[in-house]
């Protein structure tokens, strides 16, 4: 009997968390702020600064939909999360979307019933090694010892890597990123290897950076992308568009410095009148006003604006472009037209 | 009469001759302690060898320390190659440390105050025989003072907090004649029920007498470190005694439920209790209702202390000899008057060592709490602090500006219980 009453409880839980998710926009409108899940702090991707103001790239992203769906940048809740706590938070109610360096996987995606609306950053695990090494390929590092985080994907991707390419290795496990840095740093593994975003990162905070290198190689995927939870659509579409916005202004050549000239009449370009709302009516369609997009890239520019803002080469973290260039300089960013 | 006779007579006493050389002061010290034997000097000039070693190779660290820099890069090119400690990074992120990177900064003045008011509040109960007992109305008071300035908002929520205690006791003491278990029990299902019905008054009146209100959402630091390790081992003292005599009581529906309760907490992890805190019961709460984080890990942690510091008082009173429970009913007391008179005074002075024990782990355990999201001060150089562009791969200066902190509160805990034994030393050793 004990039984039932507990399902019951956790059923009507459940009810109760799918009405409330079935409005998530009528919520955040009434809110007035956009909760928004982040990490507790990721070099470049997202961390409060001195004075506690949230910046990084994953944030703008937050900034972004807050200001396409209540007109304020500045409306958003953060709310810090470890990789534990992240999808419960989602999941049960907590925040209204998820902006935090999270891969797309499958069964993320089905079984534990979210939807990821596009991937912001396309990352994937490479290898840094001394630059005294004398390599330039991972290939060559037969027999090397590799300093690895244990329990992570990045683990079963290096065994595969290495089988595959028949060569042999020797692991050093370590539990954190910090630990590897400090292990790699000491000499106790020739290479060190975790997310390319992370390598760059970590090299960035070292002594001297010059002494290292990132090799070429890339062996797995890891595309990482804002999602929400099932069974909105509606609020999945605001904030997949809203990141198509951002994507696709950079194509269209809109910038945060041009954008209110485009925006207060129409331009030539029938596509850019679509997305900033001077022609035909897509805000509408999604349950906005015709300037949602005009706003949400007034706040940090493009996409490719915020990526050279928070990680690009000019920054400490210094990412090329890389996958993450538009369609049209050979990178694989491809927004869907507005139409 | 025959004095001549005498070679020589000693006519006044000698002054007292120090002892010599080797027999005294420094000399004898070492003698005794560091040069005993030939296995003994061995062992201490290689001790001393370590030592110097470790000073030499640690002081050009302390001593090139930079601290005046904006990032780590800068302070690098300052110290240009040469050893020295980036302390600048605990100067610029000071107050993020101690406060978190949310709580308004024209308001640090609020928990800095109640900081200093918890002095003034646990000096009565620390040294009760230096302080007035008038101090410890303001002891009373203070827990609600400084909810109030941490937190802000409306003095009504704190003194309708303190209203409900007040009517708790007031229960408690019109029923502890007739069964001290009721009593306590009916004493806080009545201050509970005024907490309810007091929600509905205050709710309203939010901005009555208010000052800014700072959510908890926006604290951190060592702040909460200090007001977790505070809040939870004051609360879990007053609940382990609970525990502690309802595991003992013959009434068996309290007893069972005592053990059932110290047995479960205890055989569970704090963290797993922790999570439960943060991501379960957000699942069973409808949607929308924001129950305190702050506040449910407040509860987590004194559940999980209560357990541990009942069973030492069970040590307490089982290391009592019968005969005192004997005297105590021979007097014609009842049960309250027997705790308070003559048990409990003697099994807390025996579990005194064991609840410092807990309460210094309790206060290091708070940590955890970083693990959960939420920016303690490990919290705070695990996330924001190593996460900025700036200070991106600076640990020794902030780990151990961190272990410093703790260490300092919990050496400071373990000397005062030790004052305190040697205080209550009553028995004839």
């Amino acid at each position: 009997m004990n039984k039932t009453v507990f399902l019951g409880a956790l059923t009507v839980a459940g009810l109760a968390a799918g009405a409330s998710a079935a409005a998530t926009l009528d919520d955040v409108k009434a809110r007035g702020t956009l909760n928004c899940g982040v990490t507790t702090g990721l070099v470049g991707f997202a961390a409060p600064d001195a004075n506690g103001v949230w910046e990084g790239f994953d944030v703008a992203v937050c900034r972004a939909v807050a200001a396409a769906v209540l007109g304020d940048a500045n409306a958003v809740e953060f709310v810090p999360t470890t990789g534990k706590t992240r999808f419960t938070a989602l999941a049960s109610g907590e925040i209204d979307m998820l902006a935090r360096n999270t891969t797309w996987t499958f069964s993320r995606d089905t079984d534990l019933k979210f939807e990821f609306v596009g991937v912001n950053y396309y990352d994937g695990q490479g290898f840094m090694v001394p630059k005294a090494l004398g390599v330039s390929s991972a290939k060559e590092l037969d027999g090397a010892t590799v300093c690895i985080q244990t329990g992570t994907t990045t683990e079963l991707n290096l065994a595969d890597f290495f089988r595959k390419n028949n060569i042999s290795y020797e692991p050093v496990p370590v539990e954190t990123n910090a630990e590897g840095q400090q292990q790699y740093l000491a000499g106790a593994c020739d290479a060190y290897t975790t997310d390319a975003s992370g390598l760059a990162a970590t090299r960035a905070a070292f002594e001297n950076p010059t002494e290292h290198v990132i090799l070429p190689e890339i062996i797995s995927k890891e595309p990482l992308g804002p999602l929400v939870r099932h069974g909105d659509n509606d609020w999945g579409d605001i904030v997949r568009w809203t990141l198509n916005a951002l994507i696709a202004s950079e194509e269209l050549g809109v910038t945060s410095a041009n954008v209110e000239e485009m925006a207060s009449e129409p331009t030539n370009s029938p596509e850019i009148n679509r997305l900033l709302g001077t022609e035909g009516n897509l805000g509408e369609m999604i349950g906005l006003d015709a300037d949602w997009a005009k706003r949400a890239i007034a706040v940090g520019g493009n996409y490719g604006e915020l990526f050279e803002k928070n990680i690009g080469e000019k920054t400490p973290i210094g990412l090329a472009r890389g996958l993450n260039a538009q369609w049209t300089d050979g990178g694989i960013l491809y927004s869907p037209p507005f139409r | 009469m025959a004095q001549e006779h005498f070679a020589f007579v000693r006519s006044h006493m000698l002054p007292e001759a120090p002892p010599p050389a080797a027999e005294r002061g420094a000399i004898k010290w070492l003698r005794e302690n560091l040069f005993s034997s030939a296995a003994n000097s061995l062992l201490t000039v290689v001790s001393l060898y370590v030592v110097i070693q470790i000073v030499i190779s640690a002081a050009p660290w302390f001593l090139n320390g930079v601290w005046d820099s904006p990032s780590l890069t800068a302070c690098r090119d300052i110290l240009d190659g040469n050893m020295g400690g980036c302390f600048a990074v605990l100067t610029e992120r000071w107050n993020q440390l101690l406060f978190g990177f949310k709580y308004p900064s024209e308001l640090y003045w609020r928990p800095g105050l109640a900081f200093i008011l918890l002095f003034v509040a646990g000096a009565p109960l620390l040294f009760y025989k230096l302080f007035p007992s008038k101090m410890l109305i303001f002891t009373g008071l203070y827990p609600f003072i400084a909810y109030w300035l941490i937190w802000g908002g409306s003095i009504l929520v704190p003194v309708f907090a303190l209203l409900g205690v007040l009517l708790g006791v007031y229960v408690y003491k019109r029923t502890v004649a007739a069964s001290a278990g009721m009593a306590v029990i009916a004493g806080f299902v009545a201050a509970l029920i005024f907490w309810i019905l007091s929600g509905f008054i205050t709710a309203p009146m939010e901005n009555v007498l208010a000052i800014e209100a700072v959510p908890s959402r926006d604290m951190g630091g060592f702040m909460i470190n200090l007001m977790l390790g505070v809040v939870c081992v004051s609360l879990s003292v007053p609940f382990g005694i609970v525990l502690a005599l309802g595991r003992q009581s013959s009434m068996p529906i309290i007893k069972w439920i005592c053990v059932v309760f110290i047995e479960f907490i205890r055989g569970v992890p704090l963290i797993t209790l922790l999570f439960v805190a943060n991501v379960v019961l957000a699942y069973f709460l409808p949607p929308g209702t924001s129950f305190d984080l702050i506040l449910r890990v407040i509860i987590m942690i004194t559940m999980f202390a209560s357990a541990y510091i009942a069973e030492v008082i069970r040590g307490g009173l089982a290391a009592l000899p019968r005969g005192q429970y004997e005297a105590a009913d021979s007097l014609g007391l009842d049960y309250a008057q027997a705790m308070q008179l003559i048990i409990l005074p003697q099994a807390l002075k025996i579990s005194i060592p064991g609840i410092v024990n807990v309460a210094v782990g309790l206060f290091k355990d708070t940590t955890l709490v970083s693990v959960i999201s939420m920016f303690d001060i490990v919290g705070m150089i695990r996330g924001p602090i190593l996460a900025s562009a700036e200070w991106n791969g600076v640990y020794w200066e902030l780990f151990g500006f961190a272990a410093l902190l703790f260490f300092v509160t919990c050496y400071g805990i373990s000397q005062y219980s030790q004052w305190l034994e040697r205080q209550l030393q009553t028995d004839h050793r």
